[in-house]
């Protein structure tokens, strides 16, 4: 018997608690600051069916997961959302919709309720027709996502607006609070594109000044005051890029640690942007969840801190950041196991600072940065 | 506080039992408040037609052995503290 034995097993990881079902890659708008993958077109026509979708939900649930998001593309295009809405209902999540607001109306809205939806989060993304167009590739999108906006208060349900900012819309963000604080919305979430995907893609065309970062915070903070001067409820969330951040964000909360992101296609990430790191990812129509969370090489790959790479390895605030993105650490340095460069401590840091030089040399209008479709995707899709 | 006072969950909260983690969580918009053994009980009684009065005789009977006097207060400091938090609110 040896007293002193050391256990060299890891510990178990903890069960997921969210479940990202991004239904399906479709949807009517074009966002250039869309962070989807490059190469979406290639699963459109290979999107899990609702039997498939509903034994996910259930395998999901089974393991401990209970938040659960619908996101896309546009969920809402699929026909049989109430019906996994319904399913997940009884399963006893708490289901998210996260949608561009269009393909509802007042009837989907009310069937969605009945079936059991928790939450509805509309995205915006501008106060200025023009520019929304010139983002969306679309001006009746706009209309349609306000008298939305309104339908989805009247329901009963909290209004939660996310308004995707960068450097086109930025200056009128005095105009879009407004717009917000008119709507009588409860939350609003301003939140600085995050460049992954297409938004990666146009990152020159997208990302803002420092200056107009730093006028927009102010704007934020003056309109914080104004509201609780009215006694307004109206929650202000301003989400800073990371680009001008000086420490990484928490990516997911670690990988692998609390969630799950199943995509249109069934493979399933640790994160919805992971997809495009140099590695594969399983298959919900292979193995089932509770081998790919607790025992794929992919879930396990970046859990834990074992992986870390200097200055992370030493860090103080590695249980806090867990060393950043991997989507960003691949896109910036071609290695998803470095140092997100974002952090000030990384040798790459300097690529951060080079990336806000170029884009602040990029003249392009909105309406001149690469939309996101099907047909600009085939270019990225492997044959 | 007042005992004749009804509260109710913020609109679109849900209390529920969690049996893979073994406790009460308080879900929201994507989130989550795991709570502690007191906490769900005392919420679970939280429901829009129970009184703060009768939470407390609900409680009390339910936990006969519990000092009566540190259940009422601890109902009161807690439901203060989840008003506090947004997590319910009275007519
Ligand atoms: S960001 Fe725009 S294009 Fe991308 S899924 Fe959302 S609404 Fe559609
Ligand atoms: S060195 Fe790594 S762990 Fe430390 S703050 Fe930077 S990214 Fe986080």
């Amino acid at each position: 018997m040896n007293e002193h034995a050391t256990s060299t097993q890891k510990p178990t990881p903890e069960a997921p608690l969210w479940l990202l079902a991004e239904l399906t890659y479709r949807c009517p708008l074009q966002c250039s600051y869309c962070s989807n993958p490059l190469d979406f077109a290639a699963t459109t026509n290979n999107e899990l069916t609702t039997e498939e979708w509903v034994d996910v939900l259930r395998q999901a649930r089974a393991m401990g997961a209970v938040q659960l998001g619908f996101s896309g593309g546009e969920p809402l295009v699929r026909r049989d959302l109430e019906t996994l809405v319904g399913e997940a209902r009884q399963l006893g999540f708490y289901s998210n919709l996260i949608t561009s607001g269009l393909g509802l109306d007042e009837a989907r809205i009310d069937t969605l309720h009945a079936a059991g939806l928790d939450h509805i989060q509309i995205s915006l993304q501008a106060s200025d027709p023009d520019v929304a167009e010139a983002v969306a590739g679309s001006r009746k999108a706009y209309d349609k996502k306000l008298a939305m906006a309104r339908a989805v208060k009247a329901a009963g349900y909290p209004m939660v607006l996310n308004v995707v900012l960068h450097r086109h819309n930025i200056d009128q963000l005095d105009a879009i609070i407004a717009l917000c604080a008119e709507l009588d919305a409860d939350a609003v979430e301003l939140a600085n594109c995050q460049l992954y995907g297409w938004a990666h893609l146009n990152r020159n065309g997208l990302l803002p000044s420092r200056e107009q970062l730093e006028t927009a915070e102010a704007t934020t903070v003056r309109w914080r005051e104004r509201l609780s001067r009215e006694g307004r409820d109206m929650q202000l969330l301003f989400v800073v890029p990371d680009y001008y951040a000086d420490r990484p964000k928490a990516c997911m909360g670690g990988w692998g640690s609390i969630f799950m992101s199943v995509a249109p296609d069934g493979a399933v990430l640790p994160c919805h942007s992971a997809r495009m790191l140099p590695m594969s990812f399983p298959n919900a129509r292979d193995d089932s969840l509770e081998w790919i969370w607790y025992d794929s090489d992919a879930f396990n790959r970046y859990r834990g801190e074992d992986w870390m790479p200097s200055p992370c390895r030493d860090c103080d605030e590695r249980h806090q950041d867990f060393g950043g993105c991997r989507c960003q650490a691949y896109l910036l340095t071609g290695d998803p196991t470095a140092t997100d460069p974002v952090c000030e401590f990384s040798p790459h840091h300097h690529l951060i600072e080079s990336a806000r030089r170029e884009a602040s040399e990029d003249k392009r209008k909105a309406a001149q940065l690469t939309p996101r479709n099907v047909h600009e995707s085939r270019v990225f899709c492997r044959a | 506080m007042k005992d004749d006072r009804i509260y109710r969950l913020r609109p679109g909260w849900r209390l529920q039992w969690e049996e893979a983690q073994g406790r009460h969580v308080l879900l929201y918009p994507e989130g989550m408040v795991k709570l502690n053994d007191s906490a769900g009980a005392i919420l679970s009684l939280i429901d829009g037609e129970r009184n703060v009065g009768d939470v407390i005789t609900e409680l009390r009977s339910r936990y006969p052995q519990a000092p009566a006097d540190e259940l009422q207060t601890d109902v009161h400091e807690f439901l203060d503290e989840a008003v506090q938090q947004g997590w319910i609110h009275h007519e």
